[in-house]
């Protein structure tokens, strides 16, 4: 194959626009935490299960898990594009990161609905 | 008339002559009517004639004199020697991140790769009318802080992403460019432009740092102009 | 270090690549035939990039206007210099070569009904002489700056083959006097290389690096102009040299005349707007020769500003801030930059600083290169064009008016492709071989400064030569100065000839750059001193003192004598004359008289 430089993967806007916005989710969801914590939400064992059982906030849980994994997975991925030149090891790496990241969600997913 | 002795310490590489890079120290006196750095670098290349450079101007419009003085890129014919401190050696280097030609003259090849990769050029098929085509001035407006670019490199050369990568990323310059095209009324390839650049490198390695802004001997912002591709992009896909 | 020559074919070869360059690329590029593009620079680094005020086209987008009160101006300008038919031709081209320059993609001010944006200019009147006119398209204060990108972009996307910091030598010519291409060295390695092709233009600038104090850049070195002499081509006009009124002072960096387009004042040290006693019509808006001279006689009679009396004052005080930073931007940053000076809140300081060649390499307004020969004073030199300031058409004659150059760079840009396009589409496929001493001159000149032991120094000669230039040859002229000054631009010539440099190095060598570009610079002085010296009369920009206004002289001007343009041959020292094409293409002949505005 030619040794040649190629750019126009075409995903660009996506996923900045896609960390943006992850961004903000997980902004807001710290927001919502920091200050359930200052009302002492997280007084003790009992109170913080309660908080966090709530529907409402299981689900918030789990899209901020999501936003978190998106949101590095657009980070790593590009330190994987500036720092890893070899394309089978690059390839490799963004495997291991996406599986890494999706174990992780799956994971948080596990433990917020066993609460 | 009053005269000032100048130190500086200045990059040297003749692949000609040289193993490897090294730092010539080299005094000059200068005296009230040598105003700008250039001035004084032209009085040092009549003390000795193998420093290289590249000037013409000197007047800050054609961009031949780009260098790193005392580590922040800038025009050489546009640093007042009054502002560098007596005592101090001025440290001259090339521009970061481009291959060394000699001396303080580098390779701009890659820089001129990425600018004509945006299509530096209006793009409008339609028949050309007798007279001009019109635009209205506040449209005309829009391209002030863009058309006046003088591809000097300091902006690009001063910004990581493009130190990084070189090849795949447009670069301040380049993507000022982009958007002085994009910006004009008259141009109709807007679509393709933004297709130009969507992807991964070649517009979103921008991460904002704004040394360009901070360099720029223009005073020119592409990092806003950056911001507003950016924002067209958003808005074209939603 | 003995050099080999690489010789590579091409089916034109443009030498310089700035405003006349591209736009005579433009032109062969379109046409599809193999050009390659010569240029010391970077395209946008070329000189043609600090032109600020306008480029002159009679649009009539703001009052009415028309090519031939154009044609009047700058056949006045000209001191009648100036060949009528090229005048004509030049100013009926001017629309469509504006035009084609915004279709282009330049980004012209525009009016509120969207057309061009036109400001006033020196020496620039409707209807014949009786009051400025707004003819100067303008992109604010940097219509050169726009005009040059605009060209070179339309450039990148015609796909013009550009050789990017490569400096020509020398002319090819055969035994018959054709021009067969040029040598040229590759900066970056050192190497030469011969580029044998059917058309040469040149479009190589001016030379007002002669001078010790002037507008130009570094490169404005006079190459294509020295080139030509040592080639055998005589130098058209040569002791024409404009001095822009307003350089700052000190810097010598150009402040343009759009800055009183816009309204702006010279005033001497009394704050007296003392253009009004010398030119009570067209007051600082007269043209340029008239305006410098006025300031050095204020000068020279005291009036002057500053600790040593020796500048005068622009002042743009009165105009509103925001008309100042939406038309002259540029201006506002180089008199901060340059003169230290916050022209929203002082004046600058200005003094007359030299501006632009209006003499060079001869050429019809065709752009062929033309020379005396048997059969007439205007024998076609076959395969050889030149445009632009570098090439005298003549359209500026004895001065040039403000914005005709950038229109010049345009009009005769294009036409020289055009004629070349042209003559390539009739010539044979074949090129003709190059004659067996094709190189023997570059090559004998770089062995000589190879080995030369003992030399002059090229800083120091160079210096030299522009102290001379200055002092012998300056706004005013004088017999006695000028009678030493060919005198000592001979001495000096004979330091050129043995310049010594110590850098040997083959890599992007500035020092031997510096010395090829003295040898250039020292043919235009020398012709600009000889010729200066024998035209006994005043002239546009030549004024001398034994020459005085009188009432059977007006101004000094000699029209019996001396309405004729001067060629200076390098072979000998030699001065020829022909005569001025007073009969334009197709009107009235401008008939001759008193110049005052």
């Amino acid at each position: 194959m030619v040794n040649r430089k190629i750019v126009g993967a075409h995903y660009g806007l996506i996923d900045w626009l896609a960390q943006r916005v992850t961004g903000v989710v997980m902004v807001i969801y710290t927001l919502v935490v920091a200050i359930a914590l200052r009302q002492g939400a997280g007084a003790n064992y009992a109170s913080w299960h309660e908080f966090m059982s709530g529907g409402l906030m299981r689900f918030a849980t789990f899209v901020f898990i999501v936003s978190l994994c998106w949101h590095a997975w657009v980070g790593v991925r590009d330190i994987w594009m500036d720092y890893v030149q070899p394309a089978g090891i690059k390839l490799a790496l963004h495997v291991l990161t996406l599986l890494a990241l999706i174990g992780c969600a799956g994971w948080a997913a596990q433990i917020i609905w066993r609460l | 008339m009053t005269t000032r002795t100048l130190q500086f310490k200045i990059y040297r590489y003749d692949p000609d002559q040289d193993q490897k890079p090294y730092m010539q120290d080299i005094a000059v006196d200068v005296d009230a009517t040598d105003r700008k750095l250039l001035d004084a670098m032209v009085k040092l290349k009549a003390v000795d004639d193998s420093i290289a450079f590249r000037r013409s101007c000197r007047e800050g419009v054609c961009g031949s004199d780009a260098l790193n003085i005392n580590g922040r890129n800038g025009l050489a014919c546009l640093a007042d020697l009054a502002s560098f401190p007596d005592g101090k050696p001025i440290v001259l280097r090339p521009l970061p991140g481009l291959p060394v030609i000699r001396d303080l003259i580098v390779d701009m090849t890659q820089f001129f790769k990425q600018y004509h990769s945006i299509k530096p050029y209006l793009i409008n098929n339609d028949p050309p009318p007798e007279r001009e085509r019109l635009q209205s001035p506040e449209d005309r407006e829009e391209l002030n802080g863009l058309y006046e670019c003088i591809l000097c490199a300091c902006c690009s050369t001063s910004c990581p992403s493009f130190w990084w990568n070189p090849d795949k990323f447009v670069g301040p310059a380049g993507l000022l460019a982009a958007y002085r095209f994009i910006a004009d009324t008259r141009d109709q390839a807007t679509n393709e432009r933004l297709d130009n650049l969507e992807d991964p490198y070649r517009l979103f390695r921008c991460h904002t740092i704004m040394n360009c802004v901070d360099v720029c001997p223009k005073g020119l912002n592409p990092t806003k102009a950056i911001g507003k591709i950016k924002d067209m992009m958003v808005k074209r896909a939603i | 270090m003995s050099h080999k020559v690489t010789v590579r074919k091409f089916d034109a070869v443009i030498v310089g690549a700035g405003g006349a360059g591209l736009r005579a690329a433009i032109q062969l590029s379109e046409a599809g035939l193999k050009t390659a593009v010569l240029t010391k620079v970077f395209p946008t680094r070329s000189h043609t990039v600090a032109a600020q005020g306008g480029v002159a086209a009679s649009l009539g987008n703001s009052e009415e206007d028309h090519w031939h009160w154009h044609m009047y101006d700058t056949v006045k300008g000209s001191d009648w210099l100036g060949d009528q038919d090229a005048i004509e031709f030049m100013c009926r081209k001017a629309n469509e070569c504006v035009i084609e320059l915004e279709h282009y993609g330049m980004p012209f001010d525009r009016l509120d009904n969207g057309r061009i944006y036109q400001r006033p200019f020196g020496g620039h009147m409707s209807n014949f002489g009786e009051k400025p006119v707004r003819r100067s398209c303008a992109a604010a204060d940097r219509t050169g700056h726009a005009m040059l990108h605009a060209m070179y972009q339309r450039n990148v996307k015609v796909n013009t083959q550009f050789f990017v910091e490569w400096m020509a030598l020398d002319l090819i010519r055969d035994a018959e006097g054709e021009v067969l291409g040029v040598t040229a060295m590759e900066m970056e390695t050192g190497e030469i290389h011969a580029f044998h092709a059917k058309a040469t233009i040149f479009a190589t600038g001016g030379a007002g690096r002669i001078y010790y104090s002037s507008t130009n850049a570094f490169i404005n070195t006079g190459d294509g102009v020295g080139i030509a002499a040592r080639a055998g081509i005589p130098l058209e006009d040569m002791e024409f040299w404009q001095f822009h009124p307003t350089g700052v002072a000190g810097a010598g960096v150009l402040i343009t005349e759009g800055v009183r387009g816009e309204g702006g004042i010279l005033r001497n040290s009394a704050g007296e707007r003392f253009m009004e006693r010398y030119a009570p019509n067209a007051k600082d808006l007269a043209s340029r020769d008239v305006v410098s001279r006025a300031m050095v006689t204020e000068i020279n009679e005291g009036r002057g500003c500053g600790p040593n009396r020796d500048f005068v004052l622009l002042d743009i005080t009165h105009l509103p801030p925001e008309t100042i930073m939406k038309r002259l931007p540029g201006i506002h940053e180089i008199a901060l930059q340059f003169a230290g000076v916050d022209a929203l809140k002082e004046p600058i300081p200005v003094v007359p600083t030299c501006h632009y060649q209006m003499g060079g390499i001869p050429t019809n307004y065709l752009g062929q290169v033309v020379v005396p020969g048997k059969r007439s004073q205007n024998e076609i030199v076959p395969g050889f064009y030149a445009a632009g300031e570098c090439a005298c058409a003549s359209v500026h004659g004895a001065n040039r008016l403000g914005t005709n150059s950038l229109l010049d760079l345009l009009v005769f840009g294009k036409s020289a492709g055009e004629t070349a396009v042209e003559q390539l589409k009739n010539s044979p496929k074949a090129h003709k071989p190059l004659p067996e001493d094709a190189f023997a001159a570059t090559l004998a000149r770089l062995n000589r400064l190879d080995t030369q032991k003992g030399g002059a120094n090229v800083h120091e000669t160079r210096l030299e030569m522009q102290r001379t230039m200055q002092k012998h040859a300056g706004v005013f002229r004088f017999a006695d100065l000028l009678k030493d000054g060919v005198q000592k631009i001979l001495a000096v010539q004979k330091d050129v000839q043995r310049t010594e440099i110590k850098d040997k190095s083959k890599v992007f060598n500035t020092a031997r750059i510096e010395a090829l570009e003295l040898d250039n610079l020292i043919e235009v002085a020398v012709a600009t001193m000889v010729s200066a010296e024998a035209r006994k009369e005043s002239r546009g920009a030549h004024v001398r003192d034994d020459a005085p206004d009188t009432p059977e002289h007006p101004n000094g001007r000699d029209d019996t004598n001396w309405l004729k343009h001067t060629l200076w041959y390098k072979d000998g020292n030699r001065l020829d004359y022909k005569s001025v094409t007073l009969r334009p293409m197709s009107v009235e002949t401008i008939a001759l008289k008193k110049r005052a505005y």
